[in-house]
């Protein structure tokens, strides 16, 4: 398992004015080809910083790689040139952001920003660029192919600029793809759609997602696996069913407790705490301020992801302990 | 006494993002050339009629037996026509150039903020009538306006700032007006306007604080400019008058001892440019430290 | 039965779409036409719907920030828009805003206690020293701490800041607080503390809420009543957990279905919506809603549905619920 994709010991730091600061550390992440990965955590987890680590388009300075890997079809993308990495990026792995408004420029049509992507990634004429990127449109379900592609980012709505840029990420036979929160931005009914197509179009291609969201019923829906991120840290990993049926960790309790549901049940804040600023560095578990379950070694020690159930990991002092 | 407290507590945060603003001017070499050479003018400034060999050279005394003599070790950068020192002469109009610069950039921005401020947030009629006049002053080049205020009020340093002054404030109007015209969009705006705030607190209480930037980093790359029109001004015998020992106005009267006497309108030179370029860096500089997204903390 | 608090009647926004040599204006934005509602002292109004359906020009012109194009608003026996501007100014104490977003709704150049204190320096005569233990009080209140007086806005978080915003809010003890997705923009951990917050506030002070979402989970355990939005129109409006557990209106229904939550196993649980918004300078004849309503009848293109009773205060604008009455 999880030989396709794995990242091993990531730690990404920032230099900011008072020194260094630690942005990830990544114990253990693993994909297998064909699956779809969620990745949930708040803002200030590190979630884009991980995408973009992952695509080695992570602003260094200030970012900095301090160590770890990051394991593609057996290639490690941190030993990689930026010239390398150019040939993998559109090609073999892709990526869709929050906002499609700032994704697409404002001064071409959407049909000449798809076809410059073909044209750069794969050496055809403008002419098979141009009936591919129809096709393509066609593919993310806008209809009127033709009509689109004469039209400019800003006269399209919401939900058709997001569909472009599927269009555009998925354009030149990527198998990976790292969907960056793709409906934050959208209205909810226009997000069901999105969201479809993204699982449609990754049945059709196999494409293998890494599907970053900051709410568990995003996750619930669209994916297989999913991964719980505290503060750069991964807290938990399993199995959809599992994580969100029987929760481990503190804080994969308190995501789930933290939505609003009926009018009577007061949401149950009882284990929350405020979540400090990113770039403060801790020793042991970085959970420990907002934690209600610690102990004298959570300070000290952070602990380790560790399988309490086959497939089911999770980075606990406690648990471990009492799972042994 | 509880006040005092209150304004130490109210000043170490803002001393802090100072400290900030100097850390980041200071990563870039250049800036932090320009800064250091900017900051030892403005100390010669200041200390000039105390540090200068011949003080009286200055605007009093003249020397005719010295006259038109080579850089040596008693006048390091030689003598004019009337024997004076270049070099004391040279020093003190760093202190007339900057103050007169200072001063000029100072009126020009104390017309032109509140005019494009209140522009760009009204709109509407205010904005047309107030852009509208500063359209009739962008016509005006300085040179014309100088011109016609020497021969309306006498040619002279004074004057030559007013007319500075009068036809740099419209570009500082424009560029606030533009800053002012996308703030006045700003959540914390409305918000304001929400409070009841009237509407010249929201002006010069939310709006041209947080415009400020852009106009700093244009005012002292405009320092550089101003200096350089003061000299011209000078040059042309519309700004200051013999014997002030202006830059400008020493390289127009060296223009008859050119070929005899190279240093004379060297070192004046060599002053102007040094001085343009520094603030010119700086202006530079400070660009990037104000730029918020080039700011990633 | 006691005066409501807020009245609004028949409240419309139009935007001018200008063209020609002369900037005539050739047509219009109707991003509010024509909207009713009554608020009771003491009972939170949730105005829902999503982007373009005008619930936020609605507020903003509720509020005059911008002037409305007919309506009128009647606040606390007061008429609004005909007040003059020292009237207004006045008024404005007792009616606030909590802004979407977290990071431009605070200017970012002063320190936290003029920012919280503005409301205080324009409306009373306090001192520097009473206006600063007012603003430690009030960050007290809001979960803060009092050092936070002479920091920057930029030196907290997201939900932070919205915090520091609520207390700027209160710093005048209004009687009507308009909170315009307080928690869009912030994380559901920080929302759910924000959400205890105004719960705790409402009943400490006495404060009355219009709380804007697009999401109806936040807005059902908030309000008491719901009003739902297309278009510049409401569609549905009644009791909170009658228009959540029993939506009449077919986008209500649409809205409830397409947000995907943890119960759900697979995207086949969650209902697509199909088309977009339409315009809101040509808004489809008929009902609004009907080119994407999966319920649609001939009826539905031809005559707009009006708000109607459908019994027990439940009101919605559809042909085919009304026919059933």
């Amino acid at each position: 398992m999880g030989n396709y994709f794995a990242i091993e010991n990531l730690k990404v730091n920032y230099k900011t004015f008072e020194g260094e600061k630690q942005v990830l550390d990544l114990e253990h992440l693993a994909l297998d080809k064909g699956e779809t990965f969620g990745l949930v955590g708040e803002s200030g987890a590190g979630k884009t910083v991980l995408a973009l680590t992952i695509l080695r388009l992570l602003a260094t300075p200030p970012g900095v790689i301090a160590g770890g890997q990051i394991i593609f079809d057996g290639e490690d993308l941190l030993g990689k040139s930026q010239k390398e990495m150019g040939k993998i990026r559109g090609r073999r792995m892709s990526m869709i952001f929050q906002d499609p408004m700032s994704t697409l420029n404002p001064v071409f049509t959407v049909g000449e920003q798809i076809i410059r992507v073909i044209q750069h990634n794969k050496k055809v004429s403008r002419k098979t660029a141009t009936q591919d990127a129809l096709t393509l449109i066609e593919r993310v379900n806008l209809p009127d192919a033709a009509n689109i592609m004469s039209k400019y980012a800003h006269e399209l709505s919401g939900g058709q600029r997001q569909r472009i840029i599927i269009a555009m990420a998925l354009s030149c036979g990527a198998e990976f793809l790292i969907a960056d929160e793709p409906t934050r931005n959208l209205d909810v009914t226009i997000q069901a759609g999105i969201l479809k197509l993204i699982a449609q179009l990754q049945k059709e291609l196999n494409v293998t997602v890494l599907f970053i969201a900051n709410n568990l019923g995003l996750v619930s829906v669209t994916c297989d696996r999913v991964g719980i991120l505290y503060q750069g840290m991964i807290v938990e990993i399993g199995t959809v069913k599992e994580v969100l049926k029987t929760p481990l960790h503190p804080y994969t309790h308190t995501l789930l407790n933290a939505v609003p549901r009926s009018k009577q049940a007061k949401i149950d804040l009882s284990q929350v705490g405020l979540m400090g600023k990113l770039t403060e560095s801790v020793a042991g578990c970085r959970y420990y301020g907002r934690c209600l379950r610690k102990v004298e070694r959570c300070r000290v020690d952070a602990p380790l992801l560790t399988a309490v159930d086959g497939t089911h990991l999770v980075a606990c002092h406690r648990l471990h302990e009492e799972a042994v | 006494m509880k006040t005092n407290i209150l304004s130490a507590k109210a000043i170490t945060p803002r001393i802090r993002e100072f400290k900030l603003s100097l850390f980041l001017l200071n990563r870039n070499k250049l800036t932090r050339l320009a800064l250091i050479i900017v900051l030892l003018l403005v100390v010669i400034a200041v200390v000039a009629p105390l540090v200068v060999p011949y003080p009286t050279h200055i605007d009093r005394d003249n020397n005719p037996q010295a006259k038109l003599l080579p850089p040596s070790s008693h006048y390091f950068f030689g003598t004019d026509e009337l024997g004076r020192d270049i070099f004391s002469r040279v020093v003190f109009g760093t202190r007339i150039s900057l103050e007169t610069a200072v001063l000029a950039i100072a009126l020009s921005l104390l017309i032109g903020i509140p005019l494009g401020a209140i522009a760009g947030f009204m709109g509407g009629f205010v904005d047309d009538f107030i852009m509208r006049i500063t359209d009739i002053f962008l016509s005006f080049p300085s040179l014309l306006l100088a011109i016609a205020i020497s021969a309306f009020m006498g040619p002279s340093l004074k004057n030559a700032m007013l007319a500075i002054a009068i036809s740099w404030w419209p570009w500082y109007a424009r560029l606030i007006r533009g800053q002012a015209i996308s703030m006045r969009e700003r959540q914390f705006v409305k918000a304001a306007r929400a409070i009841g705030t009237p509407p010249l607190k929201i002006i010069f209480g939310h709006i041209v604080p947080n415009c400020i930037a852009p106009v700093i980093v244009q005012a002292s790359m405009d320092l550089g400019g101003v200096i350089l029109t003061l000299a011209s001004l000078s040059f042309l015998g519309l700004g200051a008058q013999s014997p002030t020992p202006e830059w400008g106005l020493m390289i127009s009267t060296s223009r008859n001892y050119f070929l005899d006497a190279w240093w004379y309108s060297f070192f004046p030179g060599v002053a102007i440019f040094i001085t343009v370029l520094a603030f010119n860096l700086l202006g530079d500089g400070l660009r990037e430290t104000l730029d918020p997204k080039t700011r990633k903390l | 039965m006691p005066e409501p608090i807020l009245k609004v009647s028949d409240l419309k926004k139009y935007y001018p779409v200008r063209g020609g040599f002369f900037s005539k204006p050739v047509a219009w934005v109707k991003a509010v036409d024509g909207v009713s509602f009554e608020i009771q002292p003491g009972e939170n109004l949730g105005l829902v719907g999503e982007s373009g359906c005008g619930k936020s020009t609605l507020v903003t012109v509720v509020l005059k920030l911008e002037e409305p194009t007919a309506g009128k608003v009647i606040f606390d026996g007061h008429d609004l828009f005909a007040m003059h501007q020292q009237e207004l100014r006045h008024l404005r104490k007792d009616i606030q805003i909590v802004f979407q977003d977290p990071f431009w709704s605070l200017d970012p150049r002063l320190l936290i206690k003029d920012i919280v204190g503005e409301p205080l320096k324009i409306h009373t005569r306090m001192g520097a020293d009473e206006m600063l233990s007012k603003v430690e009080e009030l960050l007290e209140m809001v979960g803060l701490p009092r050092e936070g007086t002479f920091k920057y806005p930029h030196e907290f978080s997201g939900g932070q800041r919205q915090r520091i915003a609520i207390a700027r809010a209160l710093a005048l003890r209004p009687k009507l607080v308009v909170l315009d997705e307080p928690t869009s923009s912030i994380d559901v951990l920080s929302q759910a503390q924000i959400l205890e917050l105004l719960k705790d506030l409402k009943d400490k002070l006495g404060l009355t809420y219009i709380l804007i979402s697009h999401d109806l989970s936040v807005v059902n355990y908030m309000a008491d009543k719901i009003a739902v939005m297309y278009l510049g129109k409401i569609v549905e409006y009644g009791m909170a957990e009658m228009v959540f557990n029993q939506p009449a209106h077919p986008y209500t229904k649409a809205l409830l279905s397409a947000v995907p939550t943890i119960d759900m196993q697979s995207l086949d649980d969650i209902a697509t919506l199909e088309g977009s918004v339409p315009s809101a300078i040509n808004p489809p004849q008929g009902c609004r809603f009907h080119p994407r309503c999966c319920e649609a009848k001939e009826i539905c293109g031809q005559q707009e549905p009006p708000l109607l009773d459908l019994g027990d205060g439940h009101l919605a604008a559809c042909h085919l619920r009304q026919m059933l009455i």
